[in-house]
């Protein structure tokens, strides 16, 4: 497991695709929230960019959310929508593409068993994981810090338990859609259909079917279980604002309490990795 | 040179109505070069998928190494090459070999030593997707090369290559024989098995035909006899040798006899009136004996 994580890291290092998606997310995060909160902040007296934030309670409630103590939240607003989707893409094709390249083919025949192999793949993603994570924290700390000296606000670090809980949620997050991008690529043996199929699930289906939900009721038991909806509740549970809310973030909801997403993410994590495991062990590789 | 290394018994693979392998009884004896021979679509690939353990036999066993196929402990001493190389194309051509000698717990001195071996030291920086067809076939055999393993399964090794470089992957194959490696290859190219395997096994539509050495498939030498008249001569040679060894082609005689036998049938034409213009001995290349076993296989249904 060892040697086949040292080998994935190898290789996932080295692959501009990996650091295209890691640095399409830390631009996301620090555009969708800093930049364009802040520079709506900045125009509220109607001469910038936005007209419309003209009373201060709302140019407040702006301004708080930009501050230090708030960066765990931020941190996994981002996440439950786009950043999933972003990390689902990375983990269909870190795992879809050897298919087609016919790299699995070549490690299977090279030593590690299967599921070694491909438990190796999922440690590195892991790792690649938390590091992005880690570097999201960090920035969105800086630009927090940055917007407080701006504005001559008092400067309020999280908590160090806001902190370990925003990290945490983010973690389960990311990684729930990563390890769901590592089913479909693995199910579809290729990098295409596994994004294509990943993405309309994540960024239109499901919100479809809430809007079904909304007009039929037992559909509601089937939506408040999903990926999404799980993983939008989480980040609802830790404080982001959700959709629902003016200058809410598409994706957050309150369907479910914390501790119910925090379990069924996990439970969607394990169920992911597991199928993903034992589909790669038992299949023919015939490409 | 006798004690087996892969051995197979009735090994099947069957996908829906169509057997990819039927039944192959297979022996690869240790340091033996043995071409595994059949037209293109015979189920030689699927058979060696099977031996390391990518597919799994629908019936039938495999024993490579002592093990059960696709066992770490056996693949740690196999090197493979499966239907054409299969790389990370962003990657340089040292950096798949690293990767690879990552997953294996091989050291980077190993990567180097197989890229030599493929001649591909110099443009082992150059990423893979870069590679023409025959550099990629070459990275491909440095890959199973890696760590020095015992048995070498190589499907198809000189495909992409140009003359140049089939002549140097069969010299290389060679080399690695004769310095105590096993070769398992695949081709459907019979001059290249019949130069380098020291036995062959003929697939036809998935079912081994025969296992023999390559000059045993070839069979005994004839020799071919151009005479006037060749009525004559076909008469006194059925009187000295038997009609079952006679046979006539193009306008000449084919006889099933050893080349030292010529001397003694030609005294007997020319002492009969016969003009004999032509005598050679015809020695069967490994191409007639296919084309006639193969034949032999679709007159006889199964």
């Amino acid at each position: 497991m060892i040697a086949s994580l040292r080998a994935e890291l190898l290789r996932l290092r080295r692959w501009p695709v990996t650091w295209v998606l890691c640095g399409t997310w830390l631009v996301l995060n620090l555009a969708f929230g800093y930049l364009f909160n802040y520079l709506s902040y900045r125009s509220r007296d109607g001469s910038g960019f936005a007209e419309n934030i003209t009373d201060a309670a709302t140019a407040r409630v702006l301004l708080r959310h930009l501050m230090p103590d708030q960066a765990p939240i931020t941190l996994v607003a981002g996440l439950p929508m786009f950043g999933g989707a972003l990390l689902l893409i990375l983990g269909a094709i870190t795992v879809g593409s050897g298919y087609g390249w016919g790299t699995w083919k070549t490690i299977f025949t090279t030593r590690p068993r299967r599921h070694t192999a491909l438990g190796g793949t999922m440690a590195a993603l892991g790792i690649v994981l938390a590091g992005l994570i880690a570097v999201t924290f960090v920035l969105d700390l800086i630009a927090s810090f940055t917007v407080a000296a701006a504005e001559s606000q008092p400067t309020t670090w999280p908590s160090l338990a806001d902190s370990a809980q925003g990290f945490g949620a983010a973690l389960l997050i990311s990684a729930m859609w990563m390890a769901a991008g590592v089913l479909l690529g693995t199910l579809t043996r290729g990098p295409a259909l596994a994004v294509g199929l990943g993405l309309v699930w994540s960024l239109v289906v499901e919100n479809l079917l809430r809007g079904v939900a909304g007009l039929l009721g037992p559909v509601a038991n089937v939506t408040d279980v999903l990926p999404g909806t799980a993983a939008g509740s989480l980040a609802g549970a830790v404080g982001a604002l959700t959709q629902s809310d003016p200058n809410g973030t598409p994706g957050v909801t309150a369907v479910i309490g914390g501790t119910a997403a925090t379990i069924l993410l996990g439970a969607y994590l394990v169920l992911f990795l597991a199928g993903s495991l034992t589909l790669t062990a038992r299949r023919d590789v015939t490409t | 040179m006798t004690e087996p290394i892969v051995t197979t018994r009735a090994l099947t693979k069957r996908y829906g109505e169509r057997l990819a392998a039927d039944r192959v009884d297979l022996t690869v004896r240790r340091g033996e070069v043995y071409g595994f021979l059949g037209p293109n679509g015979a189920g030689k690939t699927t058979t060696l998928r099977m031996l390391l353990g990518l597919v799994r036999p629908t019936s039938g066993e495999a024993t490579v190494l002592g093990q059960p196929p696709g066992a770490s402990a056996g693949l740690s001493r196999i090197g493979a090459l499966i239907e054409g190389p299969g790389f990370y194309p962003y990657l340089t051509g040292r950096d798949n070999l690293r990767v690879l000698a990552r997953y294996a717990g091989l050291d980077d001195i190993a990567v180097e030593a197989a890229l030599e071996l493929v001649d591909l030291s110099g443009r082992g920086g150059d990423r893979f997707r870069s590679y023409s067809l025959g550099m990629k076939q070459r990275l491909g055999v440095a890959a199973a090369l890696l760590g020095d393993p015992e048995l070498l399964i190589l499907d198809e090794p000189t495909n992409g290559l140009d003359p140049n470089g089939m002549a140097d992957m069969r010299e290389l194959i060679r080399t690695l024989a004769d310095h105590g490696q096993t070769v398992l290859l695949s081709s459907h190219l019979l001059g290249e098995v019949e130069q380098i395997c020291d036995r062959v096994g003929v697939i036809v539509a998935g079912r081994l035909l025969v296992e023999s050495t390559v000059a045993d498939l070839r069979g005994q030498a004839s020799v071919l006899v151009r005479a006037e008249p060749l009525a004559t001569a076909r008469e006194v040679a059925t009187n000295l040798i038997g009609a079952e060894r006679v046979s006539t082609e193009d306008g000449a005689l084919r006889l099933s006899i050893d080349a030292s036998s010529t001397a003694e049938l030609n005294r007997a034409l020319v002492l009969s009136g016969v003009a004999v213009t032509e005598v050679r001995p015809v020695e069967r290349t490994l191409e007639d004996a296919f084309i006639a076993m193969t034949k032999t296989r679709e007159e006889i249904p199964s």
